[in-house]
């Protein structure tokens, strides 16, 4: 298993820069101007000297292997230093980000908490409410609760979050006043009622995503029960005189879960990418909102960094998935 | 062998019927048998004539819907196993009677440990400690002749060949020393080498612990040689049942000879082609009002038409569900 995951690790690397090589070369290639949301009083020699201010000036073959560098060098030294006190960054030039000219890790880390709550939050939820009713409605197929859970998760697949999340707004918000419509960020938890308000204002995103997160899982779990449910070794389990609930909850769930594990290992990335439209709806300033201002800015270190460390998080989470495969089925060996 | 003995399971007119798209499937109609204390009972019959169906019927191991146990009384220790409580009858299952399927390459589960699954009954039906259960566990798969059985206590099924698993689900089966065992064609899945062995095993197991067994199977040759006592399925019903020795000797029903005529014989001359029974089993969409084997029979005469043949009494514990053979007359 060991040699297994190095050996991955490995394999891993290649496909990383190449995969920093197209966001690189798709974003040198897409048509788009830092310097256009500047005011039209600037005349352009000056525009070309803040371009070349920016770096813009240098060829791909020079940016590219800076940003590298950078990533994988500076930005981890800086982490560093700032963890146990030490000096190996030495001052080099850290990826900056064109709009804003502070470090674009700095700005990560600052919008990282909001969406590991509110998405993350959206995911936990989402997958403790799938299972269950997966497992419900696979063992008792096409009675009335399977047949609402089929129904909810088609509305969770086919309602869109700008659909949705403005719907709860209109209800909860501007009807009947409950909660807030508006995610305040600033707002920090220091005692009981500072959390009851945190909590508040987390529902309604966290349920619009948890919906499509449920819809999914939901759907997957009950699949899984279903195939299994209809096999052998669960007559011989019934057979052995073992009650519905080991029959169903230790030898039906047991297999079923494998597959289930890689598809929740597998969404998880999805959360660091951040809910892009319900972040805006709510106001919610995560990830997915800062991708998506530092993509109307054309700020191109931004948008490198954050896509380039989804990507390296999907390929670790698949990793992970594999793994995991492992670890569940005793069939699965990888030496 | 153990004539006249006491009866441990008795079943009266069992009827069950499976509910399908448009209509229903009379799997089982109105089958009546006993099992005395360690006997042998072979059961034999085509595929689809309902001789699983049977043995699940009892155990209430059949899924309903779409199964339906209409009718019939199943008389184990007392009790009436069709109209039991959930949990006395999960008690006979495993505990009491010991159940072996056909296929053990998917009759076991995949994520547990044999150990775990031959544990799980022993701990649930007998109370057994985790240690007493193990040290339990060994001993049934050393009984099954499996080597090195407590280094293989925490080998997965995968890891067995199709052979060890079938007496691996056997050593399961035999966990709590049941009175009786039910084997579902247990050798049917299994090559030619490998069913012998495991005939073999069935035959030492019965002498040593006694109990009683029901074989169900489509091969004739294997019931020659183990059973008892035979008794043969066709259409839902038991239309002929007799000792092994009388029912080879003296077969009554027309089927149950045209089935002997189909065994091969290595004394023949080889250019003799298998014989067969033309014709396709019924699948009955109600109660048979006639004899369901009319139309493959080749005595069949009027009365086979309007009604279905009652099991008529030939000598010492040998009956059959034939007009023709009871010289019943048209008149009737």
């Amino acid at each position: 298993m060991l040699t297994y995951i190095i050996r991955r690790l490995l394999i891993s690397i290649p496909a990383l820069l190449l995969i920093a090589f197209v966001i690189f070369m798709l974003l040198e290639l897409a048509p788009g101007d830092p310097m256009a949301s500047m005011p039209l009083t600037i005349p352009a020699e000056v525009k070309q000297q803040m371009r070349e201010a920016l770096g813009l000036g240098e060829p791909w073959w020079v940016r590219f292997p800076l940003w590298l560098k950078q990533f994988f060098i500076v930005e981890p030294a800086y982490w560093i230093d700032s963890a146990f006190g030490t000096d190996l960054a030495g001052g080099q030039q850290r990826i900056i980000s064109f709009q804003s000219r502070s470090p674009v890790f700095d700005t990560i880390a600052e919008r990282m908490p909001q969406t590991l709550w509110v998405v993350g939050m959206s995911y936990v939820v989402g997958v403790a409410i799938a299972l269950p009713v997966g497992i419900i409605s696979a063992y008792r197929q096409y009675s009335v609760f399977d047949q609402a859970g089929t129904f909810v998760s088609m509305i969770g697949f086919s309602v869109p979050p700008f659909f949705s999340g403005v719907l709860l707004i209109v209800i909860f918000s501007v009807s009947l006043g409950w909660l807030p419509s508006i995610y305040d960020t600033t707002h920090s938890v220091t005692d009981w009622d500072s959390f009851v308000f945190q909590l508040r204002q987390m529902v309604m995103p966290v349920m619009v995503l948890a919906l499509q997160t449920t819809a999914q899982i939901s759907r997957y779990m009950r699949a899984a029960m279903l195939d299994n449910l209809g096999q052998d070794y669960v007559r011989t389990a019934r057979a052995k005189g073992m009650s519905e609930r080991i029959v169903v909850l230790k030898h039906v769930l047991r297999n079923s879960m494998i597959p289930v594990i890689t598809v929740i290992a597998l969404g998880i990335p999805s959360i660091f990418g951040g809910a892009i439209i319900t972040e805006q709806i709510f106001k919610v300033n995560g990830l997915g909102q800062l991708l998506i201002i530092a993509l109307q800015g054309n700020d191109i270190p931004m948008v490198m960094t954050l896509t380039f460390l989804f990507a390296v998080l999907i390929v670790m989470f698949n990793l992970i998935a594999d793994v995991l495969y492992g670890v569940f089925d005793p069939r699965i060996r990888y030496d | 062998m153990p004539d006249g003995a006491q009866a441990v399971l008795d079943v009266r007119g069992l009827q069950t019927v499976f509910k399908v798209r448009g209509g229903e499937v009379h799997a089982v109609n109105d089958v009546s048998f006993d099992l005395k204390a360690g006997e042998l009972l072979g059961v034999v019959g085509e595929s689809g004539s309902g001789k699983s169906v049977t043995m699940m019927s009892l155990l209430g191991l059949l899924p309903s819907p779409p199964a339906d146990i209409r009718q019939g009384r199943v008389t184990f220790e007392g009790k009436d196993l069709l109209q039991v409580d959930p949990a006395t009858l999960r008690d006979v299952r495993g505990g009491r009677i010991g159940f072996v399927f056909q296929d053990p390459m998917t009759s076991l589960n995949p994520v547990f440990t044999v150990g775990y699954q031959i544990m799980e009954p022993l701990r649930s039906h007998m109370n057994l400690s985790k240690s007493a259960a193990r040290d339990r566990a060994q001993e049934l798969l050393e009984l099954v002749g499996i080597p090195s059985a407590r280094a293989r206590l925490d080998d997965y099924p995968h890891q067995f060949s199709g052979g060890m698993r079938q007496r691996v689900m056997i050593a399961i089966a035999l966990a709590c020393d049941p009175k009786v065992l039910i084997a579902d064609e247990p050798t049917t899945a299994l090559d030619v080498t490998i069913q012998a062995q495991i005939i073999e095993l069935m035959k030492d197991l019965r002498d040593k612990l006694g109990m009683a067994v029901i074989w169900i199977t489509h091969d004739l040759g294997v019931i020659a040689g183990i059973a008892d006592r035979v008794m043969v399925m066709y259409g839902g019903q038991v239309v002929e049942q007799a000792p092994v020795k009388e029912l080879f000797g003296n077969p009554k029903h027309p089927y149950t000879q045209a089935l002997l005529t189909t065994i091969p014989k290595l004394s023949e001359e080889r250019a003799r082609r298998l014989t067969v029974i033309e014709g396709q089993p019924p699948i009955l969409g109600e109660a048979p009002s006639a004899c369901s084997f009319r139309d493959r029979c080749p005595r069949a005469i009027p009365i086979c038409a309007r009604r279905n043949p009652p099991r008529f009494e030939f000598g010492d514990r040998h009956d059959a569900a034939c007009f023709v053979a009871a010289e019943v007359s048209d008149a009737g």
